[in-house]
């Protein structure tokens, strides 16, 4: 039995925990080699619910009917996040930027999951979801401003690149620290029941995640409360350079829900079509007041962990040439065409216009100063203590007699 | 007025605000149906309801964690940490996201919550339900240390921590939970955070103190009497942000200082007062400044009465400094 939990009885007929109930089939834990040595026909794991074949066909009867609009916008934001992942990498490697986390290969998670969110769903991410934002709306300048920490970043120069927060979308505000979100949605998914509104929240963490105390506790309390909350976790196979095999004994990380006392599903997290369909059913059960799902969607990474990393130290080559091969941006854009929602016209149309969109929010990022001295002191409270008012009248003292501050900051190392 | 223990003037606190404020949710271990193991909670849960009053699983980081998520959407949360001893395993949650919150992103996201937990030694509990960890909290940047030595400032310090706009470590002596009494006014009110308070005034000697080693001063200020000096006492309410200018007054008044505090010496908050002192008051002092504190050792159960500075050992240091 691979669905976690008893939970998804009721199901209807086509819905995803279903479609992965049928499919699923029986392995002891011991068979996660299939997939970590890439020797198997397919590396995707036989649990994992998927729309797509692997030959990008569909199955007609587990065909999602979904708006066209719906599914170009999908798309449009898988290709501008991969677009803004290639330019965020270009500009570290200039020296431009002094740091980079990349999510290619992540496009359909990202862009799938919150595809099936509404706007005043609560959103905590990871560092590795800049297609969760981009998704909901935010403005490339803001995001590229983030990058060069610079006066018009949110977090006014005071985080590493790629650590967004967008109060206005409810998109929460990024930590280095691991999984420490994770339970903070569900605090929030709280205040929603308390509040009795219909506001879900949804978590990412990658496979690494799941081994901090925060992931634990996190899906402890939200089953215990059946929390509206829902966790994605991006198996992307590794944690930096750790295998998923040396990072837990648990083969697969779904299985985790069965612990927690909430459902689970295993989705091909390089199916954008899966992604949708899986999280928009655990996120209206949520919706309903029946409580969290844990959703593991697998997939690889496909670049380093960060501009700092070398994969080509620790990756095994041969799953990542087959991961290669299911590229979830090409498998989608298959699927477009095939239904004639899509034309190679059009996706060089869109590929020019998404260059043009990112290079202009780039020309008006890149010139923007850096924050002001002062701007260091606020924000620490709701209002400067005596403390900080004199250590920020000591500091522009100093600037006043020295002239500068003189940057010796080395490059950063990971 | 009436008169009542600490421990009921922190519980009328949290009685009087929540029905003020529907934003305000009590979370953490046995605190709903048990009323909290010191029953500082006793009959919220009955007053205000489960979602208002919540037991929680047994993690503190998840009941830190938790209340980061309910302040941003909207809520007040007073989460409690049984003890403090218990508090580590919330340490990254509130000093990686609750003190930084505001800060990394901004002023776009903040997480105001009052986290109560009882602190300190004096009750027989070995070094797992003993220790003063103010120092650890008092070097975050974004977060508020506050510790009320008697109930009718542990009634209006908690108010006060629960109106205020940032996050805020509370910590209850429970030594004197239920050994201190002291008339509290019904209804709301406010002591204001981050002034100290001269709990005794007098001209020779400053014992600068906070939560239950206020009592311990007090009466170390009545054993000094027969001895010759006039001692004053300041008992500072909130260590963040930290009341200077009443601690500068009284020292350049006195002109020499005892520092007491139950934590270990090395690095605790004694040591940022007497920094304070002689950077800004140097030359009005009449001998050097002295603490009385914690052994730097891990708290002892047979021996805590040993450890802990008691009147004596605050009244023979205040004979150091007079003396010198």
């Amino acid at each position: 039995m691979e669905m976690a939990q008893t939970a998804s009885k009721k199901k209807k007929a086509g819905s995803p925990a279903r479609a992965a109930r049928a499919k699923a089939v029986t392995k002891s834990a011991g068979s996660k080699a299939s997939a970590s040595k890439g020797t198997a026909k397919s590396v995707l794991r036989d649990d994992c619910f998927f729309i797509l074949n692997e030959n990008n066909t569909v199955d007609a009867k587990r065909e999602p009917k979904l708006d066209k609009a719906l599914l170009l916008r999908m798309y449009r934001n898988m290709v501008l996040t991969r677009a803004y992942d290639e330019r965020g990498m270009m500009l570290q490697r200039q020296g431009r930027i002094g740091f980079y986390v990349p999510s290619t290969g992540q496009e359909a998670i990202q862009i799938g999951t919150a595809a099936a969110l509404t706007p005043t769903d609560w959103v905590f991410p990871s560092y590795r979801e800049p297609g969760v934002c981009i998704y909901r709306g935010a403005s490339l300048h803001t995001m590229l401003c983030n990058l060069w920490g610079n006066a018009d970043d949110v977090s006014k120069g005071r985080q590493m690149p790629v650590h967004y927060s967008f109060a206005d979308l409810r998109i929460f505000s990024i930590s280095s620290p691991i999984s420490t979100q994770v339970i903070q949605a569900v605090g929030a998914a709280m205040a929603a029941k308390i509040k009795k509104e219909n506001d879900i929240a949804i978590s990412y963490n990658g496979d690494g995640g799941t081994s901090e105390n925060d992931f634990h506790t996190g899906l402890t309390f939200a089953g215990a409360y059946k929390a509206p909350a829902v966790f994605i976790v991006t198996n992307n196979q590794y944690a930096i350079s750790v295998p998923l095999h040396k990072q837990t004994a648990c083969t697969r990380l779904v299985d985790k829900a069965i612990g927690y006392g909430m459902p689970g599903i295993a989705v091909d997290g390089n199916d954008v079509l899966a992604v949708y369909m899986a999280t928009k059913e655990a996120v209206d059960r949520a919706r309903r007041g029946e409580g969290p799902t844990l959703i593991e969607m697998l997939t690889l990474r496909m670049g380093p962990h960060s501009s700092s990393d070398d994969p080509t130290r620790y990756r095994d080559e041969e799953l990542f040439k087959a991961w290669g091969k299911r590229d979830p941006i090409e498998r989608f854009k298959t699927y477009l065409t095939s239904k004639k929602l899509w034309s190679e016209k059009e996706e060089v149309a869109l590929k020019e216009e998404l260059k043009a969109l990112i290079s202009a929010a780039i020309e008006t990022a890149e010139p923007v100063p850096p924050p002001s001295v002062e701007e260091l002191f606020d924000d620490v409270y709701a209002e400067k203590t005596a403390q900080l008012k004199k250590q920020e009248a000591d500091l522009v003292k100093e600037r006043e007699l020295r002239g500068k501050f003189i940057n010796t900051s080395e490059a950063f190392p990971l | 007025m009436a008169t009542m223990t600490l421990l009921a003037a922190v519980r009328d606190a949290l009685l009087t605000e929540m029905g003020l404020n529907d934003k305000i949710v009590i979370m953490g271990e046995d605190v709903g149906h048990n009323g909290g193991v010191f029953r500082a909670t006793e009959g919220l849960q009955a007053e205000f309801g489960e979602d208002r009053v919540m037991d929680t699983p047994l993690a503190e980081s998840g009941i830190i964690g938790m209340a980061v998520g309910m302040a941003v959407n909207g809520l007040k949360p007073v989460p409690e940490i049984q003890f403090m001893d218990f508090i580590y395993p919330a340490f990254d949650q509130i000093v990686s996201e609750v003190a930084k919150l505001r800060y990394r992103s901004g002023g776009g996201f903040s997480c105001p919550m009052v986290i109560r937990t009882p602190y300190g030694g004096g009750i027989r509990g070995g070094h797992y339900h003993s220790q003063s960890a103010e120092a650890y909290f008092a070097h975050t940047a974004g977060l508020k240390v506050v510790i009320p030595s008697n109930p009718y400032d542990a009634k209006g310090l908690l108010i006060a921590s629960m109106r205020d706009n940032d996050p805020i470590l509370f910590m209850e002596p429970k030594k004197i939970y239920r050994s201190m009494k002291g008339e509290v006014p019904e209804g709301p009110y406010t002591v204001e955070l981050g002034k100290a308070n001269v709990v005794r005034e007098g001209k020779d000697v400053t014992l600068i103190c906070w939560g239950a080693m206020t009592q311990v001063c007090l009466q170390a200020a009545e054993l000094c009497v027969p001895r010759g000096a006039d001692c004053e006492v300041v008992d500072l309410r909130t260590l963040v942000p930290l009341d200077e200018e009443t601690i500068l007054e009284s020292v350049k008044k006195t002109g020499r200082v005892v520092i007491v505090h139950e934590a270990q010496r090395t690095c605790g908050f004694g040591a940022e007062v007497s920094a304070l002192i002689a950077e800004e008051a140097i030359l009005y002092l009449e001998a050097p400044i002295v603490r009385v504190t914690g052994l730097d050792t891990p708290f002892p159960y047979t021996l805590e009465h040993v450890y802990m500075p008691d009147a004596e050992r605050v009244a023979l240091a205040v004979g150091k400094v007079t003396n010198f």
